[in-house]
């Protein structure tokens, strides 16, 4: 494998993580390298207790030998005796002697060996019963921690919500802001037009002038209809024709005649 | 072998994959030492999306020590260069 990114940070990982436990990246990521760490302590406890008793074992055999030994030389004096060979008797006895001494070390040992061994054995009880604890520990702490970043991240996520409902908030300002702006020219247009500063581009506003014109134009066709009418009544067509003809000024000048139109027309 | 993506948990892969994986965290190393934030972001995405999709999750309670660890998703190449700085992923 290559000595990339993923390999180099395994190394500088495991090579600082026992260092500062506490200042890691991930609190998570060392508790797990702390309780790994507990555990090949136990199981170097747990060898020692193994290598303990496997010495045990030996010295027992040694022992169970010896006692054997022991035992033959024991029986073999005694038939030398009942042979009448004392001197026989007195070598196997001095050997069994001998013998004896080595027992009564080994049997010392025996005793010493078993003491460690219980020792030890406890050790790892105890050693075990930390490591769990420490086990169950690790697991509140990296669950506490997981939910500490969860909740983190929904009260990131609320901010940013809020950031974004500012948003919102600004960008209604904004579109408020820009209507009033509209609104407020849309009613200064609506003035300049009114008093002719300003053109209509649609050609459906009058200046003043000429609304003032269109009025007397239209004044006047009220009077022009009501000379018509008045016409219509007194006479024929004619009449009407002749007042339509005449204009308001020729109306107005001829209006003395009308008392006797039939006459004026022969 | 078991990889950690720091940040988000450990993932079970086969050697086999590799391979592949090594390429493509080559040529992020390449890009983090020349500084090419862009194609940074796009390797590293890459390769973990290929862990991710290659390898298969461990449970959370698992206790496999990492042989392999890759940055977080979101970490920067800044963040990735001062890791691999001489002082390491952890101060002191």
């Amino acid at each position: 494998m290559s000595d990339g990114v993923m390999k180099r940070m395994g190394m500088i990982f495991r090579a600082k993580a026992n260092k500062a436990l506490d200042r890691a990246e991930d609190p998570r990521e060392t508790l797990d390298y702390s309780y790994q760490k507990q555990l090949e302590l136990l199981q170097k406890v747990r060898r020692g207790v193994a290598d303990v008793a496997t010495s045990r074992k030996r010295l027992e055999l040694q022992l169970n030998q010896l006692q054997g030994q022991s035992a033959k030389l024991e029986d073999q004096g005694r038939k030398a005796l009942a042979l009448g060979r004392e001197d026989l008797a007195r070598e196997a006895l001095t050997r069994r002697s001998a013998l004896q001494q080595q027992v009564t070390d080994l049997e010392t040992q025996h005793q010493t060996l078993q003491g460690e061994e219980e020792k030890l054995t406890l050790a790892a009880q105890r050693l075990q019963a930390k490591v769990d604890a420490f086990r169950t520990k690790k697991e509140t702490i990296k669950a506490t921690y997981t939910a500490a970043q969860a909740q983190t991240r929904i009260g990131e996520a609320f901010s940013g919500i809020s950031e974004e409902m500012g948003d919102v908030g600004l960008a209604i300002q904004r579109a408020e802001d820009r209507t009033a702006q509209l609104q407020a020219r849309a009613g200064a247009i609506d003035e300049l037009m009114a008093s002719g500063a300003l053109d209509d581009p649609t050609g459906m506003a009058k200046d003043d002038i000429t609304a003032e014109l269109d009025r007397l134009s239209g004044g006047s066709d009220v009077e022009l209809e009501l000379q018509r009418m008045k016409a219509e009544l007194a006479g024929g067509p004619s009449a009407q024709q002749q007042a339509i003809e005449g204009g308001p000024g020729g109306a107005a000048q001829q209006a003395p005649q009308q008392q006797h139109p039939r006459l004026d027309k022969q | 072998m078991i990889v950690r993506i720091m940040g988000e948990g450990q993932v079970k892969l086969d050697d086999a994959h590799f391979i592949e994986l090594n390429k493509l965290d080559d040529e992020l190393l390449a890009e983090m030492e020349s500084g090419d934030e862009a194609g940074f972001r796009r390797t590293l995405g890459a390769l973990l999306d290929s862990v991710r999709r290659l390898g298969t999750p461990l449970p959370d309670d698992a206790l496999e020590p990492s042989e392999l660890i890759l940055p977080a998703p979101d970490a920067s190449l800044a963040e990735v260069r001062e890791m691999l700085s001489d002082d390491g992923l952890i101060p002191g």
